[in-house]
């Protein structure tokens, strides 16, 4: 098996790692670099929870070969709260109760940051369907998209 | 199994020619799954998207030329392209989660194959041609033609789909896509129907409909859309009659199989019905541009 | 929102601190078992069978053994076989197949490798000769006469049986005379209904990490709701002690009874005990669905009695499940639980039923949801046919405390009519039905379980508590011993750390199932806080020169007349000069577990042309006794709910002719997406139950029971059609519209 070396940006660090071809970059997130995560709820992109950013977008890093990320800027969901401070998501989650289990979490908590940073003002819907490629089986996702409105609210406070 | 990230086509022609079986990727949407599901693993995989030729939307002279291994997300962000192709747009927009679409592409839609491929109705409802890598040049042929069956293309060893060319729609014309899914995202189309219509005041002047997830392929219905061609345009309604004429025909032109998804019966009053609906959005879209 | 008469003033009870727990899980470093990495360790990977039913000739594992990276082999030969009568029977064999394979995707090998690319390479490469016997896959073709046997084990439990069947138990109630009601009824509804296999849908796959020592003890980190289970049925799979075995439970990433059994553990034991090193086992997703227990699929006949009046005389229900392929299915209870109405004249019977698919497991109320769709949807029936509004039909007829369960003992207090009440009287209900949709109405129940807990509180030198227990936390259970702690003991909630401890460090606890862990283990937590603050009182005696009868304990401090309050704080920076250390430990076999009650409304829309449903709006009402924590409480109905909402309209199990699961991913098997939802409103009704300190009822359970006939009732007031055949998926629902 063909391996290669991949030099990239992960939560704003320099990272680089040997992985093997058609490793996915999900498994060199948390087997060569330890970021946890990231989860393997499905291997095939179906449910969201290996859900990272890629140079901003969202990605589901079980569909994207190690080698692919050579000289990208990922971020997960160990590199979104900000030096001792939570993200307003990541806050938000915890106060409104938006996780059971947590396994779906940090997925969720990435894809409703990259909806946020495009459209800092969804409505329900909006939310709703930017989080459709993320499931979650304790919730009932009433408490996440609750949640994420409250976040929505507070970064605009804090933007102005 | 190998990872390769060519920078030209020429180069991505080379690896496919020196390694027979290779295949090349650009989103990986559903190589991942089918090599996890047994698939045999190609000997070097071709990354497509360090191609700029590939990456590129250009929009010049009356036509888009769009990379094939272009993030379907980067046209559904592009205001001008989603002002003139709406129905392609929402196509594009309904291949799975934001985290597919920001991997999944035309190319990787059309050359997967997938007889409930979202886009290729839209396309093909739009007159898309696919420009080939072919030897040591390239051809153009419709979207039509590609796919021949399910994961079956006309693509020869070491051809691959290099860029999309579309002109721009005539004036007072619209396009819409729908498909039956049992959640409300997520899910493979059951049936998707694909209308392209221009009108000319209150008639419809030419008419084009595609179904997808009821055949081995796309259909084109020409019937469907003879149905619409002529009808009249009441307060943004078509005609019932011809309406009734344009359900019965996708109904009849479809020819779909039982499976986990949807059975046959269903697929064939599906299509009607969705044929119909997308219809009645593409006509309010070419009198009114909305 | 909340509903309780006189509510009790807790200071901490009923509060919504920020779980233990929780900060950990939304900065990504929660430890799940697959996040687990031992130096060292190896990979293993299984080799399942592609046949529905077959009867192993030969393996062999020789070309795979010699691979690259190949560590350990083992098949069903490495295990010691367990007599068909013993009760691990049919998790030993599940775990690995003996002779016989009993399903499409039934283990019979696994390999431990250093990769786990190259355990799987290896495990494909195992060399097995099979002999196709017949497969058997719906009910019907179980039950008829001359039907193949399913498991050659499998002898009917509860009654007599002249040898092998397909029959798995049998379970029947009566009371009063049935045949007798319905000759003399002036309303009588039959009907038939049937659902299909439906998979917990945990979205984490089943992992765990196994470390067989060179002194032979295994050290075992375990997605699990139970970890002395795991032990337990590890050590009897392996032949072992239970105290070779340790346990430390990882983070758990959704259960829902499915995690209550094992599947990983001993094969990973013996592979590491094999090869002499760790070994980490993953299942992949379509190992998930086609290797694991779904609930079982079901048919049932619901014929129900009534006066003109309103008065439900008689019920008699034949309730049919299949449970796979072996018959240690423990739920079919579930189904005799389901009557929530005063029937004066009741005929229950439930059989389980084999088949040659996965061996079914635990799903949130086992039995009950498939029972109870059944009932309610007749019941919406007759509240149609007598023009009765359906709550009102409910209250005219259903139980409270000293009615007969089905079972026959009296209800003990209960909240039944009180969560009529509070639907009846909420703003939903209250609201006009938007135009183009239909209201449906649906309830259910779960008695819960007490069983095993045990709870160590210990003071810290700085007076703070650590409140260990053994019961796995599947929903918040943590941040509720730590509240109950805090009331008890008056100190902050956030001076308490609750943890769940591995199976050397806290009293045997039994599983995290039956909505029992903030009953029952909540109730230890309690008893050791009260023992503890009898401690606190001796040594605050101690310190204040009076007897301890003159000490009590108010706001987390001793309190003696003409002192100054001392508090725990300082009690325990004393605790060597006072008599030692501040630890207490109690367990008890907990009894009293209150039923939980729920009434669920929906608000849908049926698009005719394509039999799409839309739920517009949802309300789940459930009593729970006393919320302890209401946002994990409210996330328990609002999880549950759309569990049922999935069961309901798309998930199911789709077999091709032999056996092979043909949906085995989250693409096919359609759990619900957040875009298919509103939010799901809740009331939480409290109605505190008598036997617990706080009033807690169990809630984990009951919001899965009433969605499918509320969904279904509301599917038969839009379209006047009713659907009896579960999923309610769009084709289901547009080929029932266009029949005549």
């Amino acid at each position: 098996m063909s391996r290669t070396h991949v030099t990239c940006t992960v939560n704003g660090d320099p990272v680089d790692f040997l992985a093997s071809d058609d490793t996915s970059l999900l498994n060199a997130l948390r087997g060569e670099l330890g970021l946890t995560g990231a989860k393997e709820g499905c291997g095939t992109g179906d449910c969201g929870a290996c859900s990272v950013l890629i140079d901003g977008r969202l990605n589901c890093s079980c569909l994207v070969f190690a080698p692919e990320a050579e000289g990208s800027d990922i971020v997960t969901v160990e590199g979104i709260a900000d030096d001792d401070h939570l993200h307003p998501l990541q806050q938000a989650f915890l106060e409104g109760a938006a996780l059971q289990c947590g396994i779906c979490t940090p997925g969720v908590l990435i894809a409703a940051k990259a909806l946020l940073d495009a459209n800092p003002d969804p409505t329900e819907t909006e939310i709703r369907y930017a989080l459709a490629g993320n499931l979650c089986r304790c919730t009932g996702y009433d408490k996440i998209i609750r949640s994420v409105q409250e976040a929505a609210v507070r970064l605009k406070g804090a933007a102005r | 199994m190998r990872y390769a990230a060519p920078t030209t086509v020429d180069e991505a022609r080379s690896l496919l020619a020196e390694h027979p079986g290779s295949r090349v990727f650009a989103g990986a949407t559903d190589l991942i799954p089918q090599i996890r599901a047994g698939r045999p693993a190609p000997p070097v995989l071709v990354d497509l998207k360090r191609i700029d030729q590939l990456m590129t939307v250009v929009h010049e002279d009356g036509q888009w030329r769009i990379g094939a291994a272009t993030p379907t997300s980067n046209l559904t962000r592009n205001r001008d392209f989603t002002a003139m192709f709406p129905g392609l747009s929402e196509a594009m927009g309904l291949i799975g989660s934001d985290q597919i679409q920001n991997r999944s592409s035309l190319g990787g839609n059309l050359a997967n194959a997938s007889p409930a491929a979202d886009s290729v109705p839209a396309m093909i409802a739009n007159a898309v041609q696919a420009v080939i890598a072919s030897g040591d040049g390239t051809r153009t042929v419709p979207v039509a033609e590609i796919a021949t069956g399910p994961g079956q293309t006309s693509l020869a060893d070491g051809e691959f789909i290099v860029e999309f060319t579309v002109a721009d729609p005539p004036s007072n014309t619209g396009d819409a896509y729908l498909r039956m899914i049992p959640r409300t995202e997520m899910d493979i189309a059951i049936v998707g129907a694909a209308v392209r219509l221009t009108v000319d005041g209150d008639i419809v002047t030419d008419a084009t409909v595609v179904l997808g997830a009821v055949a081995p392929t796309a259909v084109t219905v020409p019937e469907a859309g003879a149905a619409l061609v002529g009808a009249a345009i009441d307060a943004g309604s078509i005609d019932g009659s011809a309406m009734d004429t344009l359900a019965d025909a996708a109904s009849a032109a479809c020819d779909p199989i039982d499976d986990k998804r949807g059975t046959v019966a269903y697929r064939r009053q599906v299509a009607g019905v969705m044929a119909r609906r997308a219809a009645a959005i593409a006509v309010g879209r070419a009198q009114n541009g909305v | 929102m909340t509903v309780a008469a006189d509510p009790p003033a807790y200071k901490w009870v009923g509060t919504r601190p920020i779980r233990h727990d929780g900060y950990e899980k939304v900065i990504g470093k929660a430890r799940f078992a697959a996040d687990l990495d031992l130096p060292g360790q190896l990979h293993a990977a299984y080799l399942r069978s592609p046949h529905g039913h077959a009867r192993i000739v030969s393996i062999d594992t020789t070309t795979a053994a010699g691979m690259p990276g190949v560590k350990a082999v083992v098949t069903g030969a490495d295990f010691p076989d367990l007599d068909p009568t013993d009760p691990n029977f049919d998790v030993s064999v599940n775990v690995m197949a003996r002779g016989t394979v009993l399903y499409n995707g039934h283990a019979l090998a696994a390999v431990a490798a250093t990769t786990r690319a190259e355990a799987a390479t290896a495990a494909a490469a195992i060399q097995v000769e099979y002999e196709l016997l017949p497969v058997v896959l719906t009910l019907d073709e179980s039950m008829a006469d001359g039907a193949p046997l399913v498991n050659e084990h499998n002898v009917t439990k509860f009654v007599e049986s002249d040898g092998p069947s397909n029959l798995a138990t049998v379970n029947v109630l009566e009371r009063g005379d049935v045949d007798a009601a319905f000759a003399t009824a002036d309303l009588v509804v039959e009907r038939e209904f049937d659902t299909a296999h439906v998979h917990q849908g945990y979205i984490e796959p089943h992992a765990c990490v196994v470390d067989v020592g060179p002194n032979g003890k295994a050290d075992v980190w375990a997605s699990s709701q139970g970890h002395f289970m795991v032990r337990s049925l590890t050590a009897a799979t392996l032949g072992w002690e239970p105290s070779r075995i340790k346990v430390t439970p990882a983070e758990i990433g959704g259960g829902f009874g499915g995690k209550t059994t094992i599947y990983l553990e001993p094969v990973a034991a013996r592979l590491s005990e094999m090869s002499g090193r760790p070994v980490k086992l993953v299942m992949t997703r379509e190992e998930v669905l086609r290797a694991t227990g779904p609930a079982p699929a079901s048919k049932s006949r619901v014929k129900i009695a009534a006066s003109d009046d309103g008065d439900l005389t008689a019920i008699e229900c034949w309730f049919g499940y299949s449970v796979g392929c072996t018959n240690d299915f423990a739920g079919l209870v579930g189904a005799m639980s389901v009557a929530s109405y005063k029937f004066p004249n009741l005929k229950l019977e439930a059989v389980g039923v084999l088949t040659n698919t996965p061996k079914t497991a635990a799903y949130r109320a086992p039995s009950a949801p498939q029972a109870a769709f059944a009932i309610e949807s007749v019941i919406d029936e007759l509240a149609q046919a007598l023009d009765m509004d359906p709550i009102g039909l409910r209250l005219r007829n259903a139980v409270a405390e000293g009615d007969p369960t089905a079972m026959g003992m009296p209800h003990p207090r209960i909240g039944f009519i009180e969560c009529l009440e509070a639907l009846r009287d909420s703003d939903h209900y209250r609201s006009p039905v938007p135009d183009g949709a239909a209201r449906g109405v649906g309830t259910g129940f779960w008695f819960n379980i007490g069983e095993q807990s045990s709870a160590t509180v210990n003071l810290n030198e700085d007076g703070t508590a650590t409140v260990i227990t053994g019961s796995p936390d599947i929903g918040g259970s943590r941040a509720s011993m730590a509240l109950m702690a805090a009331e008890e003991l008056g100190i902050d909630v956030y001076r308490i750390t609750p943890m769940v401890a591995d199976t050397e460090s806290v009293g045997f606890t039994d599983v995290t199932e039956g909505s029992r862990a903030t009953f029952s283990t909540g109730m230890a937590v309690v008893n050791a806080c009260r023992d503890l603050i009898e401690e606190l009182r001796a040594r605050a005696a101690t310190i204040l020169g009076v007897e301890q009868d003159a000490v009590t304990w108010v706001d987390g401090a001793a309190v003696a007349d003409g002192q100054d309050p001392l508090p725990l704080s300082a009690i325990a920076a004393r605790a060597k000069s006072t008599g030692g250390p501040l630890t207490v430990t109690a367990s008890l076999n907990a009894a009293g577990a209150g039923p939980s009650f729920a009434v669920h409304c929906c608000d849908l829309t049926v698009d005719e042309e394509t039999g799409q449903v839309a739920i517009l709006r949802y309300t789940a009402v459930q009593d729970a006794g006393t919320a302890i924590h209401p946002s994990y409480v409210e996330g328990q109905l609002q999880g549950g709910t759309v569990q049922g909402i999935g069961w309901a309209l798309n998930e199911e199990y789709v077999f091709d002719d032999d056996g092979s699961l043909e949906n085995a991913s989250f693409l096919d098997y359609r759990i619900p997406v957040a875009s298919d939802l509103p939010m799901i409103d809740t009331i939480i009704v409290e109605v505190p139950n008598p036997a617990h300190p706080y009033g807690v009822r169990g809630v984990g359970e009951t919001g899965i029971v009433p969605p499918l006939a509320t969904i279904a009732n509301a599917v038969a007031r839009a379209t006047s059609t009713r659907m009896t055949s579960l999923p309610m998926s769009p084709p289901k629902i547009l080929a029932a519209l266009d029949t005549p």
